[in-house]
C-alpha cells in the first residue's frame, strides 16, 4: 500500500457490510467499485445499486439505530475510509449541514432506484404486452383455423 | 468577544438596513461581492462553504481571494509553515462533506504514535487499524525536496478546490483595508483596489497584515501568539520506515521551556515541530541531543535541516472577531490551542459561511450565529490549558511518567473500550477530540483506578529492580 493512501484496502470479493448486521460506521470510498446488493428472503440477491469512489455508504444504519438494510461487497479492490458513529453524530449536533452532502447522496440513490424500477416496471409492462399480443396472435389464426 | 462599532454613514445601504421593518438587514443578495484575505485553510474553506451554501439557495454572488504565496514553490516561500497533521476527526468530517484528500497530497498515512519518555517508550494504535491521520506538506514540499505534483500541497488542494468552486484566486498580496462609503475596500501592493460587500479576513498570523485594519476595525486585537520551531530532515525512505514508520511519534521530555514536540515522516522527509516558551537554538539544541530523539535516527545521529522556520501559534483569541460587513476567521481570530488548527480552521470557516449566506453580513448576525462556534472553541481551550498543565507535570515528575507508561503499555493488549489512558493521550497528541471530551474520558471510574494502580506498580517494580542491582537510578 502506498504511503500517501488513507483510510484500509479491501481486495476484490469482500464483504464490507452484511445485510442484518448492526452498524457502526459509516464508508467513504476512496479507490475503487462496490456493489450494493439486496439478499432475498427464499435466497438469492439482487443488485441495486453500484458505488464509485467519492460515494458515501453506511449512513442509514447509523440514522436509524437499524441493522444494514444491504450488503455491499467489493467489486474491484478498493480503499475505503471509516467515518465513526460518534464522531459523526456528534459534530452533526453542532452542524446539522454536515448531513447536508449524506442527504444529497441519499436522494441520488433514491433517484437511480426510482428510475431502476421505472425501467424494470417498463420492462414488465413491455413483456406482458408482447405475451397478450403473441397470445392473440396465437389465439387467431387457431380461431381462424376453427 | 464583542463586535466592532460602526455608525451609519452617508451612502450606506440603507435601503437593505431597514429592509423589509427588520432593524438591521445587511444581507448578501444577487450580485454581492466577497473579498477573503489569505488562501490558507481559513480562506478557502470559508469560500467553498459560502459558494456551495450560495448555490444552493440561488444565490449569485461571487467570491475574491487574495493570496499572493504561490503554494507551487519549494521551501518556506510556498508553505504555511505548520506541522502538517489534518487530524482524524478533520479527514472523517471532510471525507463526509465529499472532500477526499488524494494521495498525492498525502504524504503519508498516519496509523499509530509512539509516546517517547525517559522511562521508555509507548506505541499506541489505532483501534481499526486504519490510516485516518494524514500528513501533508502545507506548500510544495522542503527545499531540496523532489518538486511535487501541482496538486501535491494541502493548501494548493483546497484552494484549487475553492476555486473549482467559482472563486476568483487574486495573486497580490493585500497592503490596505478601508470603508468606501460603508463598504470594505481592499487595496493591494501594485496599487490597485476594489470595494466588496463583505471581508473576510483569514490572514493567519504569520505576516503583517493584521495591522491592515487598525483604522477601519479599531476594536480589533490580534490574537496572543507564541514562537515556534519546525524543520525538515532529508532520510533516507528505508530509515524512515524502519526507524519512525506511519507513526507519529511524539516526545514527554524533562526539557526547561519544551512544552510538546512531535517527529512526523512524510515522502523521505522528517518534519520536527517544537512547541515550548519562547522556543530559541538552545532549547533546539538540548531537544536534539536527548537520547530519546537521537534513538530516532539512523546510527544516532540526526542530520542538518534541509529547511526550518519559525513560526508563530495561535494562543488566545483575538477580541472583536466581527463588525459590520467584516470577519476574521482562522488563526487571525480563534484558534484551536496547540493541536487541529486546520480543524478548527474548518470549523470557523464554516460557521461563518452559513451565517453571512442564511442569516447575514451585520456584526448582531456574526455575534448571534458565528460567536457561539469561536465561543466554544474559547472554552474548550480553557480546559485545554488545564490539560497541558497536568501534561507538563507528567513531563517534570519521574514518578507520574512511570505511571502513564505503564498504563499505557498495559492496555494495548485490551478490547478498545478499556483502553483510557490511551485514548486519552491518542485523542490530546493527534488532536481528535475536543479538549472536554479528553477530560470527560479521565472521570471515567476506571481511569484514576488504572492509575493509581500503576503508578504504585511501575514505582515498587522499579524500585525492587534497583534495589536488587543496588543501583539506585530513577
Ligand atoms: C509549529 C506549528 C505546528 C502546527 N501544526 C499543526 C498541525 O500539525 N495540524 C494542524 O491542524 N494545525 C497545525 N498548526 C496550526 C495551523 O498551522 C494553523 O492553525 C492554520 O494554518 C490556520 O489556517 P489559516 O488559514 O487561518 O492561516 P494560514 O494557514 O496562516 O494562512 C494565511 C494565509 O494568508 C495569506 N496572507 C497573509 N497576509 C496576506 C495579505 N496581506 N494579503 C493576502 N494574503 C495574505 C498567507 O499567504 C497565507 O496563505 C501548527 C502551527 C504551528 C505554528
Amino acid at each position: 500500500m502506498a504511503n500517501g493512501n488513507l483510510g484500509q484496502w479491501y481486495a476484490k470479493g469482500h464483504v464490507v457490510v452484511r445485510q442484518g448486521e448492526i452498524g457502526d460506521n459509516i464508508f467513504a470510498i476512496q479507490e475503487g467499485e462496490l456493489e450494493v446488493v439486496k439478499e432475498r428472503q427464499g435466497g438469492g440477491e439482487i443488485r441495486v445499486a453500484v458505488l464509485h469512489a467519492g460515494d458515501i455508504f453506511g449512513e442509514m444504519a447509523i440514522l436509524e439505530k437499524e441493522q444494514r438494510n444491504a450488503t455491499v461487497r467489493t467489486l474491484t479492490d478498493a480503499r475505503l475510509l471509516t467515518v465513526d458513529k460518534k464522531t459523526f453524530m456528534s459534530r452533526v449536533h453542532e452542524d446539522p449541514s454536515l448531513a447536508f452532502n449524506i442527504l444529497r447522496m441519499m436522494a441520488k440513490r433514491i433517484r437511480t432506484l426510482n428510475a431502476k424500477l421505472g425501467e424494470r416496471r417498463s420492462r414488465v409492462d413491455r413483456r406482458r404486452a408482447e405475451r397478450r399480443n403473441v397470445g392473440t396472435r396465437r389465439k387467431g389464426p387457431r380461431r381462424s383455423a376453427a | 468577544m464583542a463586535f466592532v462599532e460602526r455608525t451609519v454613514k452617508e451612502g450606506d445601504n440603507l435601503a437593505a438596513f431597514f429592509e423589509g421593518g427588520e432593524e438591521r438587514r445587511l444581507t448578501l443578495t444577487d450580485g454581492s461581492r466577497i473579498a477573503v484575505i489569505g488562501g490558507g485553510p481559513a480562506g478557502t474553506f470559508f469560500t467553498y462553504f459560502l459558494l456551495r451554501l450560495a448555490e444552493s439557495i440561488d444565490l449569485d454572488v461571487s467570491v475574491d481571494i487574495y493570496e499572493p504565496r504561490s503554494f507551487a514553490y519549494q521551501g518556506p516561500a510556498g508553505c504555511n509553515h505548520c506541522g502538517g497533521i489534518v487530524s482524524e476527526s478533520l479527514v472523517q468530517l471532510l471525507a463526509t462533506e465529499g472532500i477526499n484528500l488524494p494521495p498525492a497530497v498525502v504524504q503519508r498515512g498516519i496509523e499509530s504514535y509512539v509516546l517517547h519518555m525517559d522511562v521508555g517508550t509507548v506505541r499506541i494504535e489505532t483501534p481499526l487499524q486504519e490510516k485516518r491521520i494524514a500528513a501533508v506538506f502545507r506548500g510544495n514540499g522542503p527545499r531540496e525536496s523532489e518538486p511535487l505534483p501541482v496538486s501535491g500541497s494541502f493548501d494548493g488542494f483546497l484552494l484549487e478546490l475553492a476555486a473549482s468552486s467559482g472563486a476568483r484566486v487574486v495573486r497580490k498580496l493585500v497592503s490596505a483595508t478601508s470603508w468606501d462609503t460603508g463598504r470594505p475596500r481592499v487595496t493591494c501592493s501594485d496599487g490597485t483596489s476594489a470595494t466588496y460587500d463583505l471581508l473576510a479576513v483569514a490572514a493567519g498570523i504569520n505576516s503583517q497584515a493584521l495591522q491592515l485594519f487598525q483604522e477601519i476595525a479599531p476594536g480589533y486585537q490580534a490574537p496572543k501568539t507564541l514562537k515556534t520551531f519546525i524543520c525538515e530532515f532529508r532520510l533516507p525512505r528505508e530509515a524512515l520506515d524502519k526507524f519512525i514508520g506511519p507513526s507519529m511519534h511524539v516526545f514527554l521530555l524533562d526539557i526547561p521551556r519544551l512544552e510538546f514536540a512531535a517527529l512526523i515522516p512524510k515522502g523521505e522527509f522528517l518534519t520536527l515541530c517544537i512547541l515550548g516558551d519562547d522556543v530559541d537554538n538552545a532549547l533546539i539544541d538540548t531537544f536534539l541531543s536527548a537520547p530519546e530523539v537521537k534513538a530516532c535516527f539512523p546510527d544516532g545521529q540526526v542530520p542538518a535541516p534541509a529547511c526550518h522556520c519559525f513560526p508563530r501559534v495561535n494562543v488566545e483569541a483575538a477580541a472583536q472577531l466581527y463588525g459590520d460587513r467584516i470577519v476574521w476567521i482562522g488563526d487571525s481570530g480563534v484558534a484551536r490551542l496547540y493541536k487541529d488548527g486546520i480543524g478548527s480552521a474548518y470549523r470557523v470557516a464554516k460557521a461563518a459561511a452559513k451565517t453571512v449566506v442564511h442569516h447575514g453580513i451585520s456584526a448582531e448576525d456574526f455575534r448571534q450565529h458565528y460567536g457561539p462556534a469561536c465561543g466554544r472553541i474559547n472554552s474548550d481551550n480553557t480546559i485545554a490549558k488545564f490539560i497541558f498543565g497536568v501534561s507538563t507535570l507528567i513531563q517534570r515528575v519521574r514518578f507520574l511518567r512511570r505511571g502513564v507508561l505503564r498504563m499505557t503499555a498495559n492496555e494495548q493488549q485490551r478490547r478498545a473500550a478499556r483502553r483510557h489512558m490511551s485514548t486519552v493521550l491518542w485523542d490530546l497528541f493527534t488532536g481528535s477530540a475536543p479538549y472536554k471530551e479528553v477530560l470527560t474520558r479521565t472521570f471515567h471510574p476506571e481511569f484514576p483506578a488504572m492509575l493509581g494502580w500503576n503508578l504504585l506498580a511501575g514505582n515498587l517494580a522499579r524500585r525492587r529492580a534497583n534495589g536488587s542491582k543496588g543501583n539506585a537510578h530513577g
